[in-house]
């Protein structure tokens, strides 16, 4: 599997995968995709990375745990939905703004941040499985 | 005046939670000093109590509320009247005392901050439950002062007695809360309201109703676990590894009187039945009795104070039981006379504690030389426990005789119970007052000298507050006893106590009797307690062991059933799953009939020849082909490696079928999933170094087989029956039309989860994340057995 090709290819691999999950998670609201797809995506490149490169080389590209970014997307979604209470709806209750920019107009909405949030549990939590059982005996979790 | 008095009530109700949550703030800046600031929150509560004393005595109550859930009309709603009055200015005042005392008590202690914090919620806690006027209000704070006396009880958690007896009150009492929730909500049903002071009104609807006897039952259990009435009073002494300072909190005025509370608070609506009187005067009484006698059994003064605090409970609980206007009227003036004189002496032996270094009384004397002015504490703490004029405890007396004098024999009976309790009572106080401050002086571990100021007040101004109600009478009855009084019975009670010794009376020599026999036991305390204790020995167990047998069996149960359903054996899980899931696919279709819609009928005639070759494109002939292939591969394949790699291919072929037949998000999401479970299988396979090939005994294969055949038939067979029958659009008709409008998104399957049904999403992402950590930690432990050699 440690192919001098595969080692070259992968992290141009992981990087198009990375920035192609972006964008699937972002077009999710009127095309295919989604945070939850998005997610996934971006979990495979994370296991191909921990392939090529070792899993201590994938952790400290991270910079965090990849549990804590599970973590912190179920607080996006859970936050993104508590904002409804600022405009006394009930939880959940989806607020739009469309951000004027001139030559487009940018729509924010609290559904995007659910989404994000979506796509960082599953980013975080599958790259943390994958990651641990592509780790070797001797290293720490 | 009016409305901002209703909005104090309640901030003196919710004040101590907010104290407590900067308590370790205050602590750090302060230091040693926190406790005198901290005293200051509960001095604020009796300051404003006593500022609604006014209008609550001239027969006014003061409600207030906040809103809690409206949309089920629930508010958090508070009010005071005579009887919640005295008990919140009881758990302020004492509360004062105690935090001043626990600033001294623990000086230097690491977790002193941590202590006071955990004292202040018990404390808001405590305040909530005797203001509450909302039933699950109530409930909400009977359950949180189980929590908060919890971790005061457990505070000293590195030792195990005190973990036992946390754990133990905990237990106990939270089965009085459940009884306590369900009561609650039967009582709503029957009435119509959480109010407490509406169901006041509804004398008739609990008593005459046919769940009568449940209710009853139900708020009995709670306020016997709460307030250690035998058989469950066992928890109690064992709560006394506590620090001193919650010992004298909680076992005076606060904890253990919310069940007397509680049943104060009930009368009107359940009480007065022959079955109330009946079962608390019994119950009552045994308590009193076991509790004296539990008393003069110990040696360890905290112990002893324990034990006549659930003799004091029992005599509480009996006076409620008896109901009669004299019997509530004496009920009251002993809970006061008993919170003062219980607090103080508690107090009393924590100082004795802390500066001679022992609290067992066979070890303690002469120490009024040393500690003058604690010993002015006990000494007017235990004049008012034993009852002598001018002190409030000889009133408590003279009215629960009062209350049963001239009655039938089983009134006479409860008056001999009474006398007898009384008796043993004043005895142990003679002790408790006598044994360790008279007497030869004795060696002790710490050269005992005076307690700390802050140490001192709680004692000396409890007792100086027994003695000054003791000698007031006329304002003890009108403005304590008249108005609390009036609130249980519900008609207006006049007050008629009075400071005169009338020799011609019954009472005077039935307190004179109780007396005498006070000093006979004291003075054969000695003899008593050896009795007592070869008694206990030999019978052997008590409901302490029974306590500790039942929890063991409970452990054991639960281990057992543990292991029946967690065998560890991977194979049995999955076997378990499969069949169930073949169950449950087959039992709708064969019981329940819905074979038959796909099963050929006779006017179909011969159907054979009406099967034509669906139609299809070669590429997608092709695509089918390649599903196929790949599972016929996973079938025959040599190496596992091969079938996983196959069964990739598989489900490819799937994601593809999906995409030509227009689902791309089903697709797309497809192929990722595929993608990641075979690279994840792969790992797992080398991680744990499996055999390169697949063997299995034939019964294996047979059952494996047999089971993934069943379920692809079901599986099968489900898809061909749902797309048989007719389709309803409702559901797709109304997301395809209100998804631009209203969701602003195109694509109806995103919208749904994100939004539609974002709720669901929610749950399943903390599912999601859930499992992550749980395989984590699978996969770490693994790593750690394997490292230990394991």
């Amino acid at each position: 599997m440690n192919t001098i090709i595969f080692r070259t290819a992968a992290p141009l691999i992981v990087a198009t995968m990375l920035v192609f999950s972006v964008y699937v998670c972002l077009r999710g609201h009127n095309e295919p995709g989604g945070g939850f797809i998005g997610g996934l995506i971006a979990a495979a490149s994370i296991a191909v990375f921990g392939m090529a490169s070792g899993v201590p080389a994938v952790r400290r590209a991270l910079k965090v745990d990849p549990l804590a970014i599970a973590g912190f997307g179920v607080l996006l979604a859970g936050f993104s939905g508590l904002l409804s209470l600022f405009i006394e709806a009930p939880f959940m209750t989806s607020i739009w703004l469309y951000l004027d920019l001139g030559e487009t107009v940018v729509p924010l909405s609290t559904p995007m941040f659910f989404d994000i949030g979506v796509y960082f549990v599953v980013f975080g939590t599958l790259s943390a499985i994958a990651l641990a059982l592509e780790s070797d005996e001797e290293e720490d979790l | 005046m009016g409305l901002s008095l209703d909005a104090s009530i309640v901030l003196a109700a919710l004040a101590p939670f907010l104290a407590a949550l900067l308590t370790p703030l205050v602590h750090r800046l302060a230091g040693a000093y926190s406790g005198w600031i901290l005293a200051l929150v509960p001095a604020g509560i009796f300051a404003v109590l006593l500022g609604a004393a006014g209008p609550v005595i001239s027969g006014e109550t003061i409600a207030a509320a906040i809103g809690w859930v409206p949309s089920y009309g629930l508010t958090l709603a508070f009010f005071v009247d005579g009887l919640s009055l005295i008990f919140a200015l009881t758990i302020a005042g004492i509360g004062t005392l105690i935090v001043l005392y626990s600033g001294a008590y623990l000086r230097g202690h690491k977790h002193k901050g941590r202590f006071l914090a955990y004292m202040l919620a018990f404390m808001g806690s405590m305040l909530g439950l005797v203001l509450a006027d909302n039933m699950l209000a109530l409930f909400m704070f009977w359950e949180a002062t189980s929590i908060t006396s919890f971790l005061l009880i457990g505070f000293d958690h590195n030792r195990q007695a005190a973990r036992r007896g946390a754990i133990q009150a905990l237990v106990i009492t939270n089965i009085g809360g459940m009884c306590l929730l369900v009561g609650v909500i039967i009582a709503q049903h029957l009435s119509g309201t959480w109010l407490l002071s509406e169901l006041r009104g509804l004398e008739g609807v609990l008593k005459d109703s046919a769940f009568y006897g449940l209710v009853l039952a139900l708020f009995i259990g709670a306020a016997f676990t709460k307030s250690a009435q035998f058989p469950l009073h066992f928890w109690l002494p064992n709560a006394m590894e506590a620090p001193t300072p919650v010992s004298a909190f909680l076992h005076s005025a606060t904890m253990v009187q919310a069940g007397v509370y509680l049943l104060a608070r009930m009368t009107p609506v359940l009480g007065g039945t022959s079955v109330w009187t009946a079962v608390l005067v019994a119950f009552g009484g045994v308590t009193l009795i076991w509790g004296a006698l539990g008393a003069l059994k110990e040696t360890d003064l905290k112990q002893i104070l324990a034990q006549t605090t659930i003799a004091s409970l029992g005599l509480l609980v009996m006076l409620i039981g008896l109901g009669s206007e004299a019997a509530i009227a004496a009920m009251l003036v002993y809970f006061v006379a008993h919170a003062c004189y219980k607090a103080g002496l508690f107090m009393v032996a924590g100082a004795v504690d802390h500066e001679a270094g022992t609290r067992d009384i066979t070890a303690l004397g002469g120490l009024a030389d040393k500690m003058p002015v604690t010993f002015i504490g006990a000494a007017l703490a235990a004049l008012s426990m034993i009852g002598l004029p001018l002190t409030v405890g000889y009133f408590a007396k003279e009215e629960m005789y009062l209350a049963l004098v001239g009655g039938d024999w089983l009134m006479l009976v409860a008056l001999a119970v009474l006398v007898i309790g009384n008796a043993l009572l004043a005895g142990v106080a003679l002790v408790i007052m006598i044994r360790p401050f008279l007497g030869d002086a004795l060696p002790t571990p710490k050269s005992a000298h005076e307690a700390p100021v802050a140490m001192l007040a709680g004692p000396i101004l409890l007792g100086g507050v027994g003695v000054v109600a003791g000698i007031l009478p006329d304002w003890l009855g009108h403005d304590v006893l008249a108005p609390g009084a009036t609130a249980i019975l519900g008609h207006a009670v006049e007050p008629h106590l009075k400071l005169a010794l009338d020799l011609a009376s019954p009472l005077i020599w039935l307190s004179a009797l109780t007396w005498l026999l006070g000093i006979v036991v004291f003075r054969q305390a000695h003899a008593i307690r050896a009795v007592l204790r070869r008694l206990s020995v030999g019978l052997g167990w008590n409901a302490d062991t029974v306590f500790d047998a039942v929890m063991f069996g409970l452990i054991r149960f639960a281990a057992t059933v543990t292991r029946l359903l967690h065998h560890g054996k991977l194979e049995f899980y999955l076997v378990l799953v499969f069949v169930s899931l073949a169950v449950a696919l087959f039992w709708p279709m064969l019981a329940l009939g819905g074979l038959n819609w796909i099963v050929p009928t006779a006017e179909l005639g011969d159907w054979s020849k009406r099967l034509v070759p669906p139609d299809l494109r070669p590429y997608e002939w092709g695509v089918v082909l390649l599903a196929v292939l790949g599972l016929v591969a996973v079938l025959i394949a040599q190496s596992r490696l091969i079938a996983i790699l196959s069964l990739g291919i598989q489900g490819t072929a799937l994601a593809l079928i999906f995409l030509l037949f227009g689902a791309p998000d089903l697709a797309f999401t497809q192929l990722m999933v595929e993608v990641l479970s075979v690279v994840i299988l792969t790992i797992v396979m080398t991680n744990l170094r499996l055999d390169a090939r697949d063997h299995r005994p034939f019964e294996d294969w047979a059952r494996d087989g047999t089971l993934a055949v069943v379920c692809g038939a079901g599986v099968s067979l489900l898809l061909m029956l749902v797309l048989n029958g007719p389709l309803d659009t409702r559901l797709s008709d109304f997301f395809t039309a209100t998804s631009v409008p209203i969701a602003h998104g195109a694509n109806i399957v995103n919208v749904i989860l994100v939004d539609y049904r974002g709720f669901d999403t929610l749950g399943e992402i903390s599912v999601v994340m859930g499992a992550g950590i749980a395989i984590l930690a699978l996969l770490r432990r693994r790593k750690k057995t394997e490292a230990t050699g394991l």
